[in-house]
């Protein structure tokens, strides 16, 4: 069964800040996906179908969105669908839109994933009491904060780990003009001083609260042919999911993470991800995940992500950069963090990533994950279309 | 469609639901769903393991939660780790995610399934929260509310009166008595007014319900299941948002989507529409050019059983069903949401030549 190469030929992200007042849920969005036609040199009517996704309605409390938002991104007449598949959702849209692709359903289809946090409550949002349910209170660092402990217990990590991640993606953001958090007096100080909110999580070691959205313009080869600029080309892409509770579950390294990347990476020919793999977008909304997730998916042996990270090896310029543009930690539109993730590895090698871009990255991994690190979705691109 | 003649073939091969009801609240979402999961795998002997791809669809304002759907998981039985998607959408929208993986030759079998409680809140009330949030919804115009424009318009232009729409409901609930799930059977009085010109019997009972099919693709089909349902096309397009903007007595997104299907290419001999409100029946009689010798909605429809984000879904497993028995042979399956039909879905199943 042969597919369809799938590539990126249009990028847009919003400036991701904590509140964008001056503009609708509609205006947001538009202004990503018209950013996106802009980078593709393409027009409204050269798509053939819209995927959005994002995080759960009650985040501003919209039930399902698409049918408001079909006028703003251009749809109507056209296919529209909406994935929903927690945190990793920006990433599974981008594999649902490149699926329609692939399979030959559609030449080009838009694909844009968004977050308009100020206009409710997230931490509200995930807290709605279930009858019979032990209710989240605590919110995702409550959930991830004794996860984390683990890590450290199980690896023997000194605890400084977390706090060198933070200071290396708010520098990072400092190089990315659509990041939210521009900490020009960052110091790693500064983040070690920072209250404790989640023991061992501090503040300095969490995401924002953002207001964004990301879209790209996804294409056939003769799409691609036709493209202004470089495209990226897909090489793999998977998705995994596995139980949020139940006893047999890893929740330091889910086996979920594993088998995702093992699957992209057997479609993209990946024999070491360490190796082969020049940088890494992973969706680290909580510092220590950059060391859980550098095991998780395999560029580290079990118990040694974290002296990776140690080594400076992941940063913008160590031999494995990760989270060049600032990361989560530094944006962190929910519905939109994964696509963030899946369009910076774009942009890296298409070599458009300005001021964060790696020199001479050819294969970029973006990667993300929601609920209680049940859902994954990860794609691997290229600088050159794929073999067969 | 690119090179509609070279695409995969890929079937319909197993349907279940749940007895749809008006209250289910000694059951979890995933209590109801278990059974219907089972249901499609033992038609097929198939086990979890063996599935490819699964997709489901349900929608988070019904269960009054964030992440409603990540505990259906369990249901499912997700380990080893499964390939997994969801779409906030009918289930119908998760069948199309479905049908594209499988296109591209990554799964040979999927399990698609979709789910909804209306009964802890008043989904009337809920589905006002879909409507433009900022000049729109702070209103609360309901559903029946905008049923009822729409209905109002097709009865100013000509298009039909009440009682042709009290037939449609008449003719629905007959035809869910032989329906052992339907909510609302038999002959039923039109009722009262809820919102002129509609009365009881033309909206939708509101209830609760499940349903989940299984696709498969060419050889694994017909190893599966005696008479599969083929889709031979299947395409779906939303329309404008605003009701001002649109013509309430057409629809256009329905029209466009059997087009691309291909259902205007020979004619179909029966057709399960997702219209909850009988005036919408009307509408998409007109749109798919449906002749009085198309058995519509044999199931009874949405005006027998309206399990919101399901009731799509169950459309194509009913029409699915109906090859899988022989009793049709080419049939059409349409799926809506949004407010006064704003987005549809258009399938075509054919059983192989007999």
């Amino acid at each position: 069964m042969s597919k369809e190469p799938v590539a990126v030929v249009g990028i847009g992200q919003t400036k991701h800040v904590a509140a964008r007042r001056d503009v609708s849920i509609a205006g947001l969005v538009r202004e990503a996906a018209q950013r996106a036609l802009d980078d593709a040199e393409l027009t409204w009517a050269d798509i053939d179908a819209v995927v959005i996704g994002k995080a759960p309605d009650f985040f501003e409390g919209v039930m399902m969105p698409e049918l408001y938002l079909a006028d703003a991104l251009g749809a109507v007449g056209k296919p529209m669908l909406r994935v929903h598949t927690a945190g990793s959702v920006g990433g599974s849209t981008a594999l649902v839109a490149a699926n329609l692709v692939a399979a030959r359903v559609h030449g080009t289809v838009l694909t844009l994933a968004f977050e308009k946090q100020s206009e409710s409550n997230a931490m509200w949002g995930l807290s709605l009491p279930i009858p019979f349910t032990q209710p989240l209170l605590a919110g995702a660092g409550g959930f991830f904060a004794p996860h984390v402990r683990a890590y450290m217990r199980r690896t023997g990590a000194p605890d400084t780990v977390g706090s060198l991640v933070a200071y290396k993606d708010r520098r990072n953001a400092l190089k990315n003009p659509y990041a939210h958090l521009h900490e020009h007096d960052i110091t790693l100080e500064k983040v070690q001083a920072s209250p404790m909110l989640w023991d061992p999580i501090r503040y300095s070691e969490t995401c924002p609260s953002s207001d964004g959205a990301c879209a790209m313009v996804l294409t056939d080869r003769a799409g691609a042919a036709r493209a202004p600029r470089p495209a990226a080309w897909m090489h793999g892409g998977a998705m995994r999911s596995e139980p949020t509770l139940f006893a047999g579950k890893d929740c330091v390294s889910p086996q979920a993470g594993k088998d995702c990347a093992a699957d992209v990476y057997r479609q993209a020919g990946i024999a070491d991800p360490r190796r082969d793999i020049d940088a890494v977008e992973m969706y680290v909304p909580f510092s220590w995940y950059e060391p859980m997730w550098l095991e998780n998916l395999g560029f580290a042996e079990e118990g040694e992500g974290w002296k990776l990270t140690e080594s400076g090896v992941t940063e913008l310029d160590g031999d494995l950069p990760v989270n060049m543009s600032g990361g989560v930690l530094s944006t962190n539109p929910i519905g939109a963090s994964g696509m963030i993730r899946f369009a910076e590895a774009a942009l890296q090698v298409r070599g458009q990533a300005g001021e964060h871009q790696v020199e001479g990255a050819r294969r970029v991994l973006g990667h993300a994950y929601g609920g209680g690190s049940q859902f994954f979705s990860m794609w691997l691109v290229g600088s050159e279309p794929p073999a067969s | 469609m690119q090179g509609a003649a070279a695409m995969r073939e890929i079937a319909v091969i197993a349907f279940a639901q749940t007895d749809h009801r008006r209250t289910t609240d000694e059951l979890s979402e995933v209590e109801m769903l278990m059974p219907v999961l089972h249901g499609v795998l033992e038609q097929t002997g198939l086990k979890t393991a063996d599935i490819d791809f699964t997709c489901s669809g349900s929608s988070d304002y019904l269960a009054g939660r964030a992440f409603s759907f990540t505990l259906a998981l369990d249901g499912v039985g997700a380990w080893p780790p499964i390939s997994e998607s969801h779409v906030e959408m009918d289930g119908a929208w998760a069948l199309y995610e479905a049908w594209t993986k499988l296109l591209t030759g990554d799964a040979d079998t999927a399990l698609v399934y979709s789910y909804g409680k209306s009964s802890p809140g008043s989904v009337r009330d809920v589905l006002t929260r879909q409507l433009d949030p900022y000049y729109v919804a702070p209103l609360w115009p309901d559903s029946v509310a905008l049923a009822a424009l729409q209905a109002q318009a097709l009865i100013d232009a000509g298009d039909t009166d009440e009682p042709a729409l009290a037939a449609v409901a008449a003719r629905s609930r007959t035809d869910a008595s032989a329906n052992s799930h339907a909510q609302v059977r038999g002959s039923v009085p039109q009722g009262d007014y809820v919102v002129r010109p509609l009365r009881t019997g033309d909206c939708p009972p509101v209830g609760d319900g499940a349903a989940a099919v299984i696709l498969a693709a060419g050889d694994r089909a017909r190893e599966l299941c005696e008479r599969p349902a083929w889709i031979r096309g299947i395409d779906h397009r939303i329309e404008a948002h605003g009701l001002g903007v649109r013509e309430l007595t057409d629809s256009p997104s329905t029209r466009l989507a059997a087009e691309k299907a291909g259902a205007f290419e020979r004619p179909v001999d029966t057709a399960e529409l997702h219209a909850p409100f009988t005036a919408q029946e009307v509408v998409l009689r007109k749109a798919l050019r449906l002749g009085d010798d198309v058995r519509v909605n044999p199931s009874g429809g949405a005006l027998a059983a309206n399990p919101v984000m399901a009731a799509g879904l169950i459309r194509i497993g009913e029409a699915a069903a109906r090859i899988h028995r022989g009793e049709s042979d080419r049939a059409l399956a349409h799926a809506t949401s949004g407010p006064c039909l704003q987005q549809n879905l258009v399938a075509v199943l054919e059983g192989d030549p007999r």
